[in-house]
């Protein structure tokens, strides 16, 4: 699933790792959800969002609207 | 780069030390009272199960460590790994029991179970997700 984790990490000067601490995950799932190789689950993504202070739709790209690599 | 580590993989590891270690001790004792000729009847069928009972034990911790794993993508590299090692081994399994049964190859297992070919699986398993999601996830 395509999404805005890199951009809004980047504006924070925020590492994988950084973020990974913040959400108590692992700087893989980090890397993976960036990479849209995993799709993370709904609580998941609502934490990612409520982090960035954004709307799930201002971080994550609805799927219906991209074709998704996920596993 | 910080290597990840949950406390479900911690206590993976140290189940996995003690269930070894149980493995090698039943497994020396059996051996060595077999060789002896020291047991026989319904002991001698407690003492060949033995070894057999910390392996078991190892597919235990490996299912805790499934259920513990607080990380949704690690866990998810964790499912996969050992729904691999599942394939390979029940694949490795069945090519030798039809080579067995047209007599191509000799008849027993000359020690290599289903478990070890299990726990080969799991190697191969870590290989496919470096290949195919770029990472194989914690210590395994």
């Amino acid at each position: 699933m395509e999404n805005r984790l890199r951009v809004l990490r980047a504006e924070r000067n925020w590492s994988q790792q950084d973020l990974a601490e913040r959400l108590g995950v692992s700087r893989q799932s980090v890397n993976a959800i960036e990479t849209g190789k995993y799709d993370p689950s709904l609580p998941l993504a609502f934490r990612i969002a409520e982090l960035f202070e954004r709307s799930i739709e201002d971080v994550f790209v609805s799927p219906s609207r991209h074709t998704s690599k996920a596993i | 780069m910080t290597h990840y580590r949950s406390p479900a993989v911690r206590r993976y590891v140290i189940r996995l030390a003690i269930l070894l270690t149980l493995y090698l001790v039943s497994l020396f004792i059996a051996v060595k009272l077999f060789r002896s000729g020291a047991v026989t009847g319904v002991p001698a069928y407690a003492l060949a199960i033995a070894p057999a009972l910390p392996v078991i034990g190892v597919f235990w911790a490996v299912m805790r460590l499934l259920v513990e794993e607080p990380d949704e993508f690690i866990r998810l590299l964790h499912v996969r790994q050992s729904l691999f090692a599942t394939g390979f081994c029940l694949s490795v399994m069945t090519v030798w029991e039809f080579l067995q049964n047209f007599d191509l190859v000799a008849p027993g297992n000359g020690g290599f179970g289903a478990a070890f070919f299990w726990f080969v699986g799991l190697g191969f398993g870590a290989i496919y997700n470096r290949l195919t999601v770029g990472t194989a996830g914690a210590c395994y």
